[in-house]
């Protein structure tokens, strides 16, 4: 009992400490600036950004797109590791379902930033037309977000009712919300085998829709003509680069709570290890599709091709495309292969590497496309042959991305982000077989 | 108990059923009765009318039988803005021969059109292929295509396609999404950043005022631009429905543009009115990216056989600037 006892202790809910509680207030401090931004550009229109009839797409997008990408998290770990049956995954898929429903969240609220009449968001649903990817779009994103946020939730019900419980005489006020929340969950058999084949269920699901997802997002730029976007390999292209954007996320986030929370009793080296393994993974195969993606088009060297690779290659984006390219893909890959490189600081440095990574790497994917059309830029003012967000974008676009983060604070402040009641019964079963064996 | 249910969920259908039809019966039934006492009530006036039938036989017709009827409303011939005028298809062509950069096309359009942005609707291109080959002058316009990119990917059908073969843009419904500027290759449309800046006492702001109250009307197709949506050239529908010619077309001083029906198989620039497919067979018409399959409805005649010097046109042109900005 004395065992289970530390374990909820452990595992439950704590008060941020001092730093938890700047880092909360600065979240929320960049997020009011960007709504601020924000509703300074409702007012004015999208002049206050830098974007042009030609670089009409910025930062917005790119941004929609890496969360787009970072929720897929939700699909690789605890979907796919689920159906592969890897045990470890455990201590970590709370985390990486917080994730994912953040982003998801905030990629939903980012495609409206872009939108020239957010007061016509509704003629979306009134008018939509099935042939247009943005309402596949409009589909897929609700659909994701419901989907995660089962799959969050399913798994949470007997760990809020051991923490009804925990916190009943402490905290009666929170105890009360985490029974409502809880459904009157009491462990019986008949309600575990409901909810283990929902979960079930909802992992399988989770599959399907986070591939359309993530292909939906690269058929919004391969369903059009321009050079750099008009590729078959988009979908997979897209799916992989998404791996690699929401495994770093994971293992950054999973780091910084794991040192917060000092949860090294059951995050250990062995979880950073395996997490690595599968790191290593995904950006070996982002790194097969650039290479198709990058390369054919270099050798088979059509005209605008080539300018469009030039550009990337030795031109005005190189420095960054490098950057990107060695920085948060070969470098990742190499040091991942070392089993030192696997350990929990140097992991969560390349996780660092590989999300801001992956960020700009959207960057690379939208804005240079669109500076070469097939016609010349002619005709309008100087400016518009380039494009680098202005002071308005980087508001808004922080802003959001300190929402997301901050979605993810509150959710970690007031869930269990360990599994405490799968930990426990891990632990028994664990006991139970060593008890067996002597 | 359930085949009970069943069954008197059948007969209340069936009884239904046969009440209503037998409303129906009746009501017509009564109509008829009604329209032929009405006939009865001021019957034989005495004065008969001779009148031919549509098949040319003559008849004659006491004339208190004889009524006005109203013009059935026949949709093909109904001018909708959506549908376009019935039974055209409007094309263009432009000679690239003749082009010498007047940018008379170009100023007459943003006059017309209130174009207040950075990026004109209509461009002269400087172009060049090849170091080998002579640089021209390429005016654009909407292409307005038969497979528009632009229309297939709007989300909310703000942008469409005509059955007179025009593109357009309803800028009442556009959420300014920008899909359609990415997804067309001729980099034909532009965005209205910011309010448009008409200037409050401008001719523009007046003629607008007396031309449509300050209302977007079915003569002028997204007109007058709203901050947040996409504009483009427009073939200009309110000149065409009152059949003239764009207004690029007339104001070109070099007869450039040719614009006509594609059924007609004629275009004019003005002062010449010539066969499309002679035209296009004989000097070797062309469209832009062909190989995309937007099928455009805009046609270019190859810069050969130059009556002009490139070099006149050099003066005229402005690598920065499209739009001349209202004083």
């Amino acid at each position: 009992m004395k065992a289970s006892e530390k374990l909820i202790k452990d595992l439950a809910p704590r008060k941020f400490n001092k730093a938890g509680v700047i880092w909360t207030w600065t979240l929320v401090i960049i997020s009011v600036l960007g709504i601020i931004a924000y509703i300074d550009q409702v007012i004015k229109g999208q002049v206050v950004t830098n974007m042009n009839d030609y670089a009409l797409w910025g930062i917005y997008i790119s941004n929609f797109v890496f969360f787009v990408a970072t929720s897929f998290v939700g699909t690789v770990t605890v979907a796919v590791l689920r159906l592969t049956k890897n045990a470890w995954r455990t201590p970590i898929v709370r985390i990486a379902e917080i994730i994912s429903l953040a982003s998801i969240i905030m990629a939903g609220i980012t495609i409206m930033i872009d939108m020239g009449r957010p007061d016509r968001l509704l003629y979306l649903f009134i008018h939509g037309r099935m042939q247009s990817p943005i309402i596949w779009d409009v589909i897929i994103i609700p659909t994701y977000i419901v989907i995660s946020l089962l799959l969050l939730y399913f798994p949470l019900l007997p760990d809020l009712a051991i923490l009804k419980k925990h916190f009943k005489k402490t905290k009666p006020k929170l105890s009360k919300w985490y029974g409502k929340l809880s459904f009157n969950w009491t462990g019986s058999v008949a309600q575990k085998a409901i909810q283990s084949k929902s979960i079930q269920i909802i992992a399988i699901l989770t599959i399907p829709a986070g591939f359309m997802l993530q292909t939906i997002d690269a058929w919004l730029f391969s369903t059009l003509f321009r050079v750099g976007w008009d590729s078959t390999n988009m979908g997979a292209y897209f799916i992989s680069g998404a791996s690699v954007a929401g495994i770093g996320a994971l293992v950054t986030v999973v780091y910084v709570i794991q040192k917060a929370y000092k949860l090294e009793d059951y995050i250990t080296d062995y979880h950073y290890d395996k997490l690595g393994k599968l790191l290593a993974l995904t950006c070996l195969i982002y790194l097969y599709f650039n290479i198709n993606e990058y390369l054919l088009p270099q050798l088979t060297s059509k005209k605008e091709e080539i300018t469009h690779t030039n550009v990337l290659f030795t031109g005005e984006y190189a420095p960054l495309f490098w950057l990107v390219t060695i920085g948060g893909l070969i470098v990742p890959i190499i040091l991942l292969l070392f089993k030192k490189g696997r350990k929990p600081l140097p992991m969560f440095l390349i996780g660092l590497l590989v999300v801001v990574g992956s960020w700009w790497k959207r960057y690379l994917i939208v804005t240079p496309t669109l500076l070469h059309p097939f016609l010349p830029i002619q005709g309008v003012p100087e400016s518009w042959h380039h494009y680098f967000p202005s002071l308005h974008e980087w508001t808004i676009t922080i802003g959001t991305l300190a929402m997301a983060l901050l979605i993810i604070t509150i959710l970690v402040r007031y869930l269990p982000v360990i599994p405490i009641q799968r930990t426990a019964d891990e632990q028994a079963l664990l006991e139970t077989e060593e008890n067996k064996k002597s | 108990m359930e085949d009970n249910n069943k069954n008197s969920r059948r007969k209340f259908l069936d009884k239904g059923l046969k009440l209503g039809l037998a409303t129906a019966i009746g009501g017509i039934g009564l109509s008829k009765i009604t329209s032929k006492l009405n006939a009865k009530t001021n019957n034989k006036s005495g004065d008969e009318m001779e009148l031919m039938t549509t098949d040319g036989t003559l008849i004659q017709v006491d004339s208190s039988e004889v009524m006005e009827v109203k013009h059935s409303e026949d949709h093909d011939k109904k001018y909708n803005l959506r549908e376009g005028i019935p039974n055209r298809k409007f094309v263009m062509v432009i000679d690239l021969a003749k082009c010498k950069n007047a940018l008379k096309c170009q100023d007459v359009c943003n006059k017309h059109h209130y174009i207040t942005g950075d990026h004109a609707w209509l461009k002269v291109y400087k172009m060049q292929e090849d170091e080998d080959t002579a640089p021209y002058w390429m005016p654009t316009t909407c292409m307005h295509c038969d497979h528009p990119a632009c229309v297939t990917v709007c989300p909310v059908d703000a942008t469409f396609k005509r059955r007179d073969g025009l593109v357009l843009i309803d800028n009442e419904r556009c959420i300014g999404c920008r899909f359609c500027m990415a997804a067309c290759p001729y980099s034909t449309r532009v965005f209205n950043w910011s309010e448009p800046d008409y200037g409050e006492t401008s001719e523009i702001t007046m003629n607008m005022e007396m031309k449509h109250e300050g209302h977007n009307s079915i003569e002028y197709t997204g007109m007058p631009s709203i901050v947040g949506t996409v504009d483009k050239c427009d073939f200009c529908p309110h000149t065409i429905k009152e059949n003239k010619l764009p207004h690029c077309v007339t104001a070109c001083p070099n007869g450039v543009f040719y614009f006509g029906d594609k059924y007609e198989d004629t275009v004019t620039n003005g002062e010449e009115s010539v066969r499309l497919s002679k035209l296009l067979r004989d000097k070797d018409g062309y469209r832009l990216m062909e190989g995309l399959g937007t099928k455009p409805s805009v046609y270019y005649l190859p810069p050969v056989d130059r009556l002009v010097d490139f070099e006149d046109g050099i003066k005229d042109y402005k690598e920065f600037e499209s739009v001349d900005k209202p004083e």
